[in-house]
């Protein structure tokens, strides 16, 4: 195997490295649930909103509750600005978060209602996705919505040859030397350890893949262990709620 | 077996292992997974008697049989009233579930929209929640004041058996009915008594995480200036009795 061109991150980081993650939950005190979760300068805020009555009533599902999420970036979260609004993109995004997070929620008790995931990126720094169904999962645990288990995402890629866990912007869309960049969001749950989100934007050899998932599935345990450690941290500093 | 009441409490996230062994029975909140049983809510577990259960710590009201709620009318329809108490789906008061006789074309002269009521849950469907007024202690509210803490502080403001409401009470001698939707209506003989208790109860409030809670609660109370007796006088005692049936902090 010829030597890869990307033999040190610009970053720093070692190749199975994750940036800093920070998570907190309860930051908007109105809201039945919500959570930021911060991997480097990509942050992510979730809000979860219900059950509540679904309308229109024709999408109201007798057997259980639906739930919709909505994704999207705020305009000044790049440094060109977004287009405020749904987009190809975030609609896509929102689709493959909520397949994503209906792996673990239970919504057969609520029926005819609908939980609202609302997730919006004030700073993109790549792995918006991955972090968006991080604070989401967080947030519908803070909104006590019955889950089977938690839910962990984690954005690998590859440069050139070289295999790369929580790729960054530069990373992500800057780098084209040799074979270029791919970038491979997945999600894993926390208990059975099954993949519940999948993309993959390139070309890479099936025993590439393997690795890939591999060091997926590491990292999402770091992850994990963040999300846990934030959920648990609240019982001290949980804000007063909001009066409605 | 024995088992000491602080290690039995733990946070729980979803998905996690609460206890292991197949002796213990998966109760509200959990579910079996092999030997284990697993958290399915982000919560204190609880252990008591090899029943394992997760009480929510955050998140919104679900309605449950036997509960008290407290709402406003929002809708009138021939036959009742709508009821909105910040649940998922409003609940519906039918006349028949009113203690007295009603014309069915004056249903806004005994409860207009706005106008606020104690009621019991009677039924939770899937398309909604029946609830009724024809027990002692429920009803309309008229007078004094509601305020709202979220329906997972409720517990602490009732407290074990009743016990903060009868401080509370004891101290500022006004009424408190406690709703487990979370709302809570202030009754008393003048604003002042209502504002005292509000305060009492914004405390509680503030201050549901900690250990010790009810002689915390004592100190504020002396340091309003108010003296701490048991009891307190009567009126709507049967209330209380009902929240205490249904969800005290450590109803075990």
């Amino acid at each position: 195997m010829s030597k890869s061109l990307y033999a040190k991150r610009k970053s720093g980081r070692a190749f199975d490295e994750v940036r800093p993650l920070r998570a907190e939950v309860g930051v908007v005190p109105s809201a039945d649930g919500s959570a930021i979760f911060e991997s480097g300068t990509t942050h992510a805020i979730a809000v979860v909103r219900g059950p509540r009555t679904l309308h229109p009533q024709h999408m109201q599902n007798p057997r259980a509750g639906i739930l919709r999420v909505s994704y999207g970036m705020m305009p000044f979260s790049v440094e060109d600005r977004i287009r405020p609004g749904p987009s190809r993109r975030s609609e896509e995004i929102s689709k493959v978060t909520e397949w994503a997070l209906s792996c673990v929620v239970d919504l057969s008790e609520f029926p005819n209602t609908v939980v609202d995931v609302f997730i919006q990126i004030p700073q993109a720094d790549a792995g918006t996705r991955v972090a968006g169904i991080n604070a989401a999962a967080m947030a519908l645990a803070h909104a006590g919505i019955p889950m089977k288990e938690m839910v962990s995402a984690i954005g690998v890629g590859k440069l050139d040859k070289t295999l790369v866990v929580d790729l960054d912007k530069h990373e992500d869309s800057e780098y084209k030397d040799g074979e270029g960049s791919t970038d491979i969001p997945m999600a894993f749950t926390s208990r059975s350890g099954r993949i519940c989100l999948l993309q993959l934007d390139g070309k890479i050899s099936i025993d590439e893949f393997k690795e890939v998932v591999k060091m997926g599935r590491e990292a999402c345990k770091k992850v994990l262990e963040v999300q846990s450690s934030a959920l648990k941290g609240i019982g001290s500093k949980e804000k007063k709620r909001g009066k409605k | 077996m024995k088992m000491d009441k602080e290690e039995s409490r733990q946070m729980v996230v979803p998905g996690e292992t609460v206890v292991s062994g197949s002796g213990y029975l998966p109760g509200e909140g959990t579910y079996r997974d092999g030997e284990d049983v697993v958290a399915e809510r982000y919560g204190i577990s609880n252990i008591f008697e090899k029943h394992v259960r997760v009480v929510p710590v955050s998140g919104a009201y679900y309605p449950r049989r036997g509960n008290t709620i407290i709402g406003t009318i929002i809708d009138i329809t021939f036959n009742g009233w709508l009821i909105d108490f910040g649940g998922a789906q409003n609940a519906f008061l039918p006349v028949a579930e009113v203690p007295r006789y009603i014309n069915r074309n004056e249903l806004r002269e005994y409860l207009d929209f706005g106008e606020a009521v104690v009621v019991k849950v009677w039924d939770v469907k899937s398309r909604g929640t029946d609830v009724s007024m024809k027990m002692r202690g429920f009803g309309k509210i008229e007078g004094g004041q509601i305020i709202n803490v979220g329906p997972n502080k409720v517990p602490r403001i009732i407290g074990k058996e009743g016990s903060m409401v009868k401080l509370i009470r004891g101290a500022t001698g006004c009424d408190i009915t406690v709703g487990q939707n979370g709302k809570v209506w202030i009754y008393g003989k003048d604003i002042e008594g209502e504002i005292t208790t509000r305060k009492i109860i914004e405390f509680i409030v503030e201050n549901a995480t900690i250990y010790g809670l009810t002689e915390k609660v004592e100190e504020y109370i002396k340091e309003l200036g108010l003296e701490v007796k048991s009891g307190g006088y009567g009126g709507m005692d049967d209330v209380e009795v009902i929240d205490q049936n249904t969800d005290g902090e450590d109803d075990e």
